[in-house]
């Protein structure tokens, strides 16, 4: 049977996420009672978590989280990152045995910052550099793979059922301002780590519900880019799409959502001008980036989290809000176990950004 | 006077039971196949001269008409086949090159015809494009690279000129000489109706149709006919012709016998002087040459107009459309072999060039491959025949598809392939104003109008089953294609999968 990444694979889903405006950080127990009131959205064969704000004392560290298949693959990866950059820290992720999670891989944690020799050497930013190397990782070093690169935050996923991935990587240790939780629904897998969502590259990590139709169209564009579709996963290719549209090009979040879910014409015929003008540009010049078919996506990011749903609104979300919290998830319910009296609860429609920043001044 | 070596292709067959003498095929028939026979009061036929345009079986009231194609035959061989032996025979008559027109009739790989497009189910739902929005608008051009703002943070419009279309389709390149008066308004009428743009090919723009100026593409080929300031602006983008489908590498001839009246005036040819378009641009012999011309035009046109560059499919077509897109060319149209001419050397149109399928995917990969795609857009034609042929097209990573055979059809023309002859029977290529006006304008452009909406809906029905409710996501969108039949060297060329995988 084929492998993640060489065959493509279709899958439906769960999707939870928790973001405090405050910025004030709680413990991943929250979002994994949240996440496992749906569980009957997945079937066991991937779940995870992407948390930020979690590595306050390292928060000017590139925090990578690594699964080895072997000692091999670990030893070379290693010595391709003590070339790249200076670790300021290496250790086993945390782990706790549960009869659920199985077949684990080896999963190591390095904080990391690129070594100033070469980072001049290459012309390119901090995180461009990064970037790459991350990506040459995960093509060019068999049995490794860099599942999580963002400074502060982290993914941390398995093939399991997510509130058993919880409790396997123990993520009420954690706490941090925002968590996304990911259930997967596959229709076939080969049961890989690394196929798990949430996605994620640098500090950008998205969880996923759908199957996007539009998928060729993104991936050859965005691989014109630079960027390898290695997993051929939609979260993939989605999260490519906003690192290069937000840290490349330099759109903004609501700008962004005006590509990927952009508005119908109709609606845009009825724009005042401005507006009008806006989206006539932004669906002519990134009109290959457009999204098509069934999403609900929870994007998180540096200081933010924003959920988007595709320009139909072929998936469900809810979003709920309590006092500073900002709660985003596939269904109701998964909301009310953990906030039972919001101030406010509503379905976005279908390429509406909800986008819940940090308060100015907080970290 | 000699043996005749040939006989006719086809014969008339008449139905004397049906026929009532009311002569309506002998007037209908240019080639003058239909008589009428006095002495005895019935209608005759001379089948040598038919060309099989079914002009006389539409327009007989009793039906007692049809065209057969002859049972006379040569001792059969598979390799020295009738048509073959024909050929020898006219050319040991006339000593000369033998002329064709429309596109390669013959019996190559039609690789649409093994491309086969896919649907959702269950994990995807398909999408009714009767109750929700489904958009078929495209731009064509070149996009920025980059995003500028301005001191208050919103998008400056930094796009250059392009084409702004309803449906991925555009009328192909025909010129007012190629075709008629009457062909040339009902395809002008037809693309400012459907809001797409038709091609005024190399035969100058008639006065009457300025003011269908923005739904215009204005061509400048080698001959440089009907090029001056005011034609270059009329128009809503500037197409450079470096080769047609039809005839790679092969020039025009338009016989001063047609250069009369406005088509001399509409090409600036003295009346009576044969129209030659050299075979290639005289001041393009290299791809910097290009790029010159291409700036000519755009200094010209003070940069509001966009440049296509026309090239036919042939053997190194991605390499030199990979030099187009850095030539400052705004859009590349690629000609297929089997695209469409007035009139082409035989021995051309049915052996140079490759199919448009082939060359598509292999330009867009390119292209993808260079990171250059997003410096054009790409038009495809050559042949393009119906509305499943353009969403595999798209798939592939065209932007849009040309048609040209396809519009004609809808005027009327029945593929007797006989366009150099000048004597239309349905007064599309042809000069003869008794011909030209059997096609009613008023007619004609609602024919088209009809074909472009009809295959709009299933346009939209195609990209509905598969759950794609916007054009620009089926572009280069080639999971969605899935080949039958092909070998692997094929599909890797494609870039698409065998169906089963």
């Amino acid at each position: 049977m084929l492998k993640e990444g060489q065959i493509r694979i279709p899958s439906g889903c769960a999707i939870s996420g928790i973001f405090s405006k405050s910025g004030k950080r709680v413990s991943g127990e929250s979002i994994i009672k949240s996440i496992a009131t749906m569980h009957d959205r997945s079937n066991g064969l991937g779940g995870g978590f992407a948390a930020y704000g979690i590595y306050p004392e390292y928060k000017d560290y590139y925090a990578l989280h690594v699964f080895y298949d072997g000692d091999t693959s670990q030893e070379e990866c290693e010595k391709f990152l003590e070339r790249h950059f200076d670790i300021i820290n290496l250790s086993k992720i945390p782990t706790r045995k549960t009869p659920r999670i199985t077949d684990a891989p080896l999963i190591w944690r390095y904080f990391v910052t690129p070594l100033p020799t070469k980072l001049a050497e290459s012309q390119l930013d901090e995180k461009e550099f990064t970037a790459r190397c991350v990506m040459k990782i995960n093509m060019g070093i068999d049995g490794a793979y860099v599942f999580s690169s963002g400074k502060n935050m982290g993914v941390f996923k398995a093939v399991g059922y997510p509130e058993d991935v919880g409790e396997f990587y123990k993520l009420e240790e954690y706490s941090g301002y925002c968590w996304t939780a990911h259930g997967r629904y596959p229709t076939n897998t080969p049961g890989w780590w690394g196929g798990a969502h949430p996605f994620a590259l640098l500090d950008y990590s998205v969880v996923h519900n759908g199957e996007i139709s539009s998928y060729d169209a993104n991936r050859r564009t965005i691989e014109m880019y630079g960027y390898k579709c290695t997993l051929q996963t939609d979260t993939e290719v989605i999260t490519y799409i906003i690192d290069y549209l937000n840290r490349k090009i330099g759109l903004s979040l609501e700008e962004i959502s005006g590509v990927v879910a952009a508005p119908f014409w109709q609606v845009i015929n009825s724009m005042p001008k401005e507006e009008n003008e806006k989206y006539t540009y932004l669906r002519n010049v990134f009109s290959s980036l457009l999204i098509t078919g069934p999403f609900s996506i929870l994007v998180g990011f540096e200081g933010g989290m924003m959920a988007l749903n595709d320009r139909l609104k072929l998936r469900s979300m809810v979003i709920g809000e309590k006092d500073d919290m900002v709660y985003a998830a596939s269904e109701e319910c998964a909301i009310r176990v953990i906030e039972e009296n919001l101030d406010r609860v509503w379905s976005p429609k279908g390429g509406e950004a909800v986008i819940a920043t940090l308060n100015r001044g907080v970290i | 006077m000699g043996i005749n070596y040939l006989y006719q292709e086809y014969e008339v067959s008449r139905n004397m039971d049906r026929c009532i003498n009311c002569r309506v095929c002998e007037r209908q028939c240019a080639n003058e196949v239909h008589s009428f026979d006095k002495d005895k009061n019935i209608m005759r036929s001379d089948d040598v001269n038919c060309v099989n345009c079914h002009r006389c079986v539409a327009l007989c009231p009793t039906r007692a008409l049809k065209i057969v194609k002859t049972d006379h035959t040569f001792k059969e061989n598979a390799n020295w086949r009738g048509s073959i032996i024909n050929e020898i025979y006219k050319q040991a008559e006339s000593g000369a090159v033998l002329l064709s027109s429309m596109g390669n009739p013959n019996n190559y790989p039609v690789y649409f015809d093994k491309i086969l497009l896919n649907a959702s189910q269950v994990t995807n739902p398909s999408i009714d494009p009767l109750r929700e929005p489904m958009e078929t608008k495209v731009f064509l051009g070149s996009k920025p690279k980059s995003i500028q703002r301005d001191k208050d943070g919103r998008l400056i419009n930094n796009l250059s000129c392009g084409i702004e279309l309803s449906v991925p389709i555009m009328f192909s390149a025909m010129s007012y000489g190629s075709i008629s008066y009457n062909a040339h308004e009902s395809l002008a009428r037809a693309a400012k109706e459907a809001g797409i743009l038709y091609n005024t090919g190399e035969g100058g723009l008639h006065k009457d149709f300025y003011q269908y100026g923005s739904n215009t593409i204005v061509q400048v080929a080698s001959g440089r006919f009907g090029v001056y300031k005011d034609y270059l602006e009329a128009g809503a983008a500037i197409e450079i012709k470096m080769g047609q489908g039809a005839k790679p590498g092969i020039g025009g001839h338009l016989p001063g016998a047609k250069i009369v009246g406005d088509i001399s005036k509409t090409r600036m040819v003295p009346e009576g002087s044969d129209a030659i378009s050299p075979a290639p641009h005289h001041d393009i012999y290299s791809i910097e040459d290009l790029r010159q011309l291409v700036y000519s035009l755009k200094e010209t046109t003070n940069y509001k107009k966009p440049v296509i560059v026309k090239i036919a499919a042939v053997h190194n077509v991605a390499a030199i459309a990979s030099g187009i897109a850095r030539s400052g060319a705004d859009i590349i149209a690629i000609d297929g072999f089997r695209g469409g001419t007035g009139a082409a050397p035989t021995r051309i149109r049915d052996n140079v060039g490759i199919p448009i399928e082939l060359a598509l995917a292999s330009v867009d990969q390119r292209l993808r491959d260079e990171g250059i795609r997003d410096n054009v857009s790409i038009v495809v034609g050559g042949s393009i025949r119906n509305s499943s042929d353009i969403v595999k097209a798209i798939a592939l990573g065209a932007d849009c598809v040309y048609i040209g055979t396809a519009a004609l059809l809808a005027l009327g023309c029945h593929l007797c392939r006989s366009c150099q002859t000048g004597k239309c029977n349905w007064g599309i290529a042809t000069q003869s104003p008794e011909l030209v006006k059997r096609l009613n304008p008023d007619i004609g452009f609602k024919r088209l109008v009809n074909l472009v909406g009809a295959w709009e809906h299933e346009i939209k029905e195609m990209m509905g089953g598969m759950g794609i409710n916007s054009i620009e996501s089926l572009k280069g969108n080639r999971l969605m294609l899935r080949g039958v039949g092909l070998s692997e060297k094929e599909l890797q060329i494609l870039g698409i999968k065998h169906a089963g995988e």
